[in-house]
């Protein structure tokens, strides 16, 4: 972008940190008037400080950046890449992308995570839905039809980055997240949990709904109006983002020291409180010709429901976004 | 008055895929100055084909679509009281779509 040189008279402030360029934004963080340099090396810093302070890598680890092309990927592609060379992290950094088999639909982003290889100096791998369950998606669509693939595509999309590095045998992955995403999935899980907790609550009375009522209440009915409350939260105090991580963060811990220990799927050996993950019963569904296993509506008036209770809140993450946003 | 207005993170899809516009802009009726929140309502009509909710909410933009003047956050100049002047570059960049 090439902006004229002038600043705006009444913006021209000096940066608060160098306080010899002119400020370029407010930090939501610390209200702080700053310039584009100054942003760049504390918002650098911070990530590093964050980075030794919890220990989150060892010299030598071989690392997978998941790459999907969009902003927070791209971000995090730049800043690990830097941060290892400036602090000599000695870590083995690569870029993961996974290609769903949607004809067309990744030709954009892949190009711009080839470009990120380039730029950044990262060799790139693409792991695509054929490598990792021996279906495309739209073989998968052709197969069941556009009706059903969402449980699909959640379902096949939250275990493509862990399954990628599996093959890859990588040490860890990286994801990039902005804060208004994290604070956006903190609000839906408390909203879930209700949610979960009123379906339950009908049951137990006896109550027969019709699982298009509860169904307005899914995640993608609020999501919508969750991003728009805490942009509008953030215009009232820059700070509230922030302030609902945190309180997600504290949320986790209390819940995570009563959470049941996770076990694996006999099958493939991915994270699963059932005998076999539910990427394996839609794959045993697939391949045996039968894709509406494993889809049913499991909303019943059983104890059914308990058991989707529980198994919802273990793989709750910042990477159970909606359908059709297929960024991580 | 001539300014050059970028959409961006999306946005461009609201206006004909085009990133990049270079304008000229009247001042209001008896103005003596063209001020952000104009050249917004002048954009509404002129520029975006589309879904105007994804681009304004109230009288200013909507939360999560960030603005720039002459790369400059508008927060630091006024936001809607920010006067523009020829050749000024405005920047709108949607942070609400894709990560
Ligand atoms: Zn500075
Ligand atoms: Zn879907
Ligand atoms: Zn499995």
């Amino acid at each position: 972008m090439e902006a004229g040189t002038k600043p705006k008279i009444s913006g021209a402030r000096l940066c608060c940190c160098c306080n010899q360029r002119r400020a370029a934004l407010k930090r939501p963080k610390t209200l702080e008037q700053i310039c584009r340099e100054c942003f760049y090396e504390v918002f650098e810093e911070e990530i590093h400080q964050v980075i030794v302070e919890n220990q989150l890598f060892k010299p030598g680890e071989r690392i997978a950046i998941g790459a999907s092309g969009g902003k927070d990927s791209t971000v995090l592609a730049y800043v690990l890449s830097e941060l290892n060379r400036r602090h000599n992290y000695g870590l083995d950094l690569f870029l993961l992308s996974v290609d769903e088999g949607i004809t067309g639909y990744r030709d954009d982003s892949l190009e711009t995570v080839k470009r990120n290889e380039l730029q950044y100096g990262l060799p790139l791998k693409i792991v695509s839905y054929k490598d990792l369950y021996g279906w495309t998606m739209d073989e998968i669509v052709k197969m069941i039809g556009l009706k059903n693939n969402c449980t699909f595509c959640g379902v096949f999309r939250r275990q493509a980055l862990d399954r990628g590095a599996a093959l890859l045998k990588v040490d860890k992955v990286a994801t990039g997240h902005n804060a208004d995403d994290i604070a956006e999935t903190v609000l839906l899980n408390i909203l879930r949990d209700w949610v979960d907790a009123l379906q339950l609550l009908l049951v137990k009375m006896d109550l027969f709904l019709d699982a298009n009522l509860l169904s307005i209440y899914s995640p993608n009915a609020y999501r919508g109006f969750a991003r728009e409350f805490i942009k509008d939260l953030e215009r009232l105090r820059p700070r509230a983002i922030l302030d609902i991580i945190k309180s997600g963060e504290n949320f986790r811990i209390s819940a995570s020291t009563k959470m049941p220990e996770q076990g694996t799927c006999e099958r493939c050996g991915y994270i699963s409180s059932q005998k076999w993950c539910k990427a394996c019963v839609l794959l045993e569904g697939l391949n045996r010709g039968l894709p509406k296993l494993g889809i049913g509506r499991s909303r019943g008036l059983n104890s059914d429901v308990k058991k989707d209770v529980k198994q919802d809140s273990g793989t709750k993450s910042i990477e159970s976004k909606q359908c059709g946003s297929l960024d991580f | 008055m001539q300014l050059t207005l970028e959409f961006g993170g999306g946005l461009e899809l609201l206006c004909q895929s085009v990133k990049i516009h270079n304008v000229n802009v009247d001042l209001p009726k008896g103005a003596e100055k063209l001020t952000m929140k104009d050249l917004l309502s002048w954009v509404s009509t002129n520029l975006i084909k589309e879904r105007p909710e994804m681009f304004m909410k109230g009288e200013s933009v909507r939360p999560g679509v960030l603005v720039l003047v002459n790369d400059c956050d508008w927060e630091l100049s006024g936001q809607l009281d920010t006067t523009l002047e020829e050749k000024d570059v405005v920047v709108f960049i949607s942070t609400l779509h894709g990560g």
